[in-house]
């Protein structure tokens, strides 16, 4: 009979985890994947599938688990999904697969992602390969981006034999898994561990690669024979709050933050030469996963002593995962809920001194389902900060599409691309980010896979 | 990995080198940046494009020694590699169609980085002046490049070791009030050289363009680490410059934007030079 209760996860102590970068999450043993995976009652009519972009085959998976056959669940996982151990841990299971687990209606549901990451993190430390051999393909594909759609859509490409070169702007691959997810929640020898393995299925990178810059798409189609492309490139620029003091020395978006950080590895400076700046209290505005990130980041620097997240909508709408929230409430982080900045003060030589905010109330709801803030008049109040971070979401990059004959946009900028990736370019594919604009690590990586499939059928039909 | 092919010591705290780069040389236009991290444990440092060959695949930049990425820049020689060389980014300067006489305005590594401008409006059929300057005449750089493209050049030295003695303003002051055919200007220098020229050049009512080189991350219009103001509105300068009207871009701002790690920026190079010589890795 079915355990009632999921198996807990041991994490690091939250007095201990504000001092370092070091993962929270600590992994099950086998005793207690074997355990938590006891607990599935291998429906015949599996609802959990549906719930996973990439239709990981979870039941199935979950079932060599019960058996002690890690590297057949491995080898399941990975027939669909090509970066479990990224997924295991970053992917809002709780909306997706568990979500839809029947042992909801008992009690919790089976933790489908502890378990995906405990078989990943077994195959990475036994050096689990997958047996792919296939037929060569003479035809080059690029993909433009190296995050977790363009990674995705590699790997499902170079398994179908295609000789696949990677484009990837910065001077490392991994997109948002590099220079935005941080260490304690992803450490980056997982992700480059995924991209090792894409390098042994014969992935060809080429870093510091801006297409529309260095080289446009019309140029590899046309000069370097790449017969596809495939365009996931992102969610592009960080917007601002327009209020005034938002380019005061101390403001900074949570791309800027995160990027120093996980990327540059600001928070080991002077050892590595990118330096961050911050003062003894941050404020970071926002509520999504972004804002979690760059609120437990900051937490965790040096001098750092409170960390104050401004969101204007009240927790229950907050977009950011439970299970971030409450690390971040664990650790200490403050919130300051139904508020919203209205200007930034500087001192005389241009730092941040403090903020003025206002109260707001929730309305009716507005055209994203969630009742609308609403200032309330005459209740502005000041917080002392230092240090402010704006996590509101980004807007497009029109890099490539303003650099690329024949490519459409949305009128909001994004990429218009089918549900298999198509664009108005034959030829060219896109998906993540770029199409749907900020989005989930794990949609991105739906997309890749099917534009993968799509361009598969492209080239098969291309005479 | 890029190879430096060529490295030139043009003065005491300014080199220059020519780094293999085929895509970055093939691409490049005037205006354009790149941005380079010599190791691995390195910063992203932006740099104007001094120049390019698309044949020989090479390009080329030129440095001031400020802090220890610079100075550890300066340690390697022809022969060497560093790590990542990106671009080229940023927008490239378009050509002022209604222009006919150009004076370019350029200070210290400002002028390596107005030279591809001038060059190109050279070839292009304009008359082009420049008036450049530095605190004596050895730290006024590419002087023989610059008047190959130029059909005269004034100069501006703190000592007046070479020119006016004096700052690029005061000869800039003389010329516009002698030279009436001067109807286009460029400056690329230290931002408060920049803000001195487009404060002057506003009063002659005479359209400027300047280069902005703010602190930057990724270049490529993720982070907005490079913002600034432009006519009140905020842009990036890797995305919407580096090239603005210079009569719209808020100075001020950018020179205390540039001191957002000020701190941090000493320790390393007292850190780094601590350890003598050490390459710091």
């Amino acid at each position: 009979m079915a355990v009632k209760d999921r198996v807990p996860m041991k994490e690091q102590d939250p007095k201990e985890r504000i001092k370092n970068f070091n993962e929270v999450a600590l992994g099950y043993t086998e005793e207690e994947a074997i355990l938590e995976a006891s607990r599935c009652i291998q429906c015949p009519k599996p609802t959990c599938v549906a719930g996973c972009p990439v239709h990981v085959r979870i039941p199935e998976f979950i079932k060599a688990i019960t058996k002690r056959e890690f590297e057949e669940a491995y080898k399941i996982i990975k027939s669909t999904n090509s970066l479990p151990a990224v997924c295991g841990r970053v992917c809002p299971q709780e909306e997706q697969c568990e979500k839809n687990c029947v042992l909801n209606k008992i009690g919790k549901p089976i933790a489908i992602g502890r378990l995906e990451r405990f078989v990943a993190d077994y195959a990475l430390q036994n050096n689990i390969e997958e047996e792919v051999k296939p037929e060569k393909k003479n035809k080059k594909v690029a993909i433009i981006g190296g995050g977790p759609a363009g990674l995705t859509c590699a790997g499902d490409l170079l398994k179908m034999g295609y000789d696949v070169t990677i484009f990837e702007a910065l001077h490392a691959l991994g997109g948002v898994l590099t220079y935005g997810i941080p260490e304690f929640r992803l450490p980056k020898r997982i992700v480059e561990a995924e991209i090792e393995r894409l390098k042994k299925l014969g992935a060809k990178v080429e870093t510091n690669v801006v297409v529309g810059r260095t080289v446009t798409i019309d140029q590899l189609m046309e000069e370097e024979g790449f017969e596809a492309v495939f365009v996931g490139t992102g969610a592009g620029l960080p917007k601002l709050m327009d209020i005034s003091g938002k380019n005061l020395n101390g403001v900074y978006s949570a791309n800027e933050f995160l990027t120093r950080i996980n990327l540059m590895k600001a928070y080991k400076f002077p050892e590595y030469d990118t330096p961050i700046a911050v003062g003894k209290r941050v404020a970071v505005i926002g509520g999504g996963n972004v804002a979690m990130d760059a609120a437990r980041s900051a937490l965790r620097l040096e001098g750092v002593e409170e960390v104050i997240v401004v969101y204007r909508r009240s927790k229950e709408e907050m977009p950011a995962r439970l299970e971030e929230i409450e690390h971040a409430i664990e650790e200490g982080i403050k919130f300051e809920f139904l508020a919203n900045p209205i200007r930034i003060n500087g001192t005389e030589d241009g730092w941040v001194k403090s903020m003025d905010v206002i109260r707001m109330e929730l309305g009716e709801p507005d055209s994203s389902g969630r009742r609308r803030p609403i200032e309330i008049p005459g209740s502005e109040f000041t917080i002392e900060v230092d240090t402010v971070i704006m996590a509101l979401g980004t807007s497009p990059n029109n890099l490539i599409p303003s650099t690329t004959k024949d490519i459409d946009v949305q009128r909001w900028g994004g990429i218009i691309a089918d549900e298999t990736g198509k664009t108005s370019k034959p030829g060219v594919f896109a998906g993540g980010d770029a199409v749907t604009g900020a989005a989930t690590v794990i949609l991105a990586m739906g997309a890749g896979k099917q534009a993968a499939k799509a361009i598969d059928e492209y080239l098969r039909n291309k005479k | 990995m890029y190879k430096i092919v060529r490295k030139e010591v043009l003065n005491p705290v300014v080199k220059l080198m020519d780094i293999e780069a085929p895509r970055v040389a093939k691409s490049a236009k005037p205006g354009q940046f790149v941005i380079i991290r010599i190791y691995d444990k390195g910063e992203r440092i932006p740099l104007t494009i001094a120049d390019y060959d698309p044949e020989k695949g090479t390009v080329t930049i030129v440095f001031q020694e400020v802090g220890k990425s610079t100075k550890l820049l300066g340690t390697l020689n022809a022969g060497d590699y560093i790590l990542d060389f990106v671009g080229p980014l940023g927008n490239s300067m378009e050509v002022p169609k209604d222009a006919k006489k150009i004076l370019g305005v350029g200070g210290g590594v400002g002028i390596p980085a107005l030279y591809p401008k001038l060059k190109v409006l050279h070839q292009e059929g304009y008359k082009v002046e420049a008036i450049l300057g530095g605190r004596s005449e050895e730290y006024v750089i590419f002087k023989k490049e610059m008047e190959a493209v130029c059909d005269k050049v004034y100069y501006a030295t703190d000592d007046g070791t070479l020119g006016k003695k004096g700052f690029v303003t005061d000869v800039l002051k003389e010329v516009l009030e002698n030279d009436k055919e001067i109807d286009y200007i460029i400056t690329v220098g230290p931002v408060i050289m920049m803000k001195n020229v487009c404060k002057m050049t506003k009063e002659y009512n005479i359209p400027t363009i300047v280069s902005m080189n703010p602190l930057m991350v990724d270049g490529t219009g993720m982070c907005g680490a490079c913002r600034i103001e432009v006519g009140g509105e905020t842009k990036f300068v890797c995305m919407d410059g580096p090239i603005f009207d210079g009569h719209l871009v808020n100075f001020d701002l950018a020179m205390t934007r540039l001191n957002m790690f000020k701190q941090q920026e000493k320790l390393s190079l007292e850190l780094y030079e601590h350890g003598g010589g050490h390459h710091g890795r």
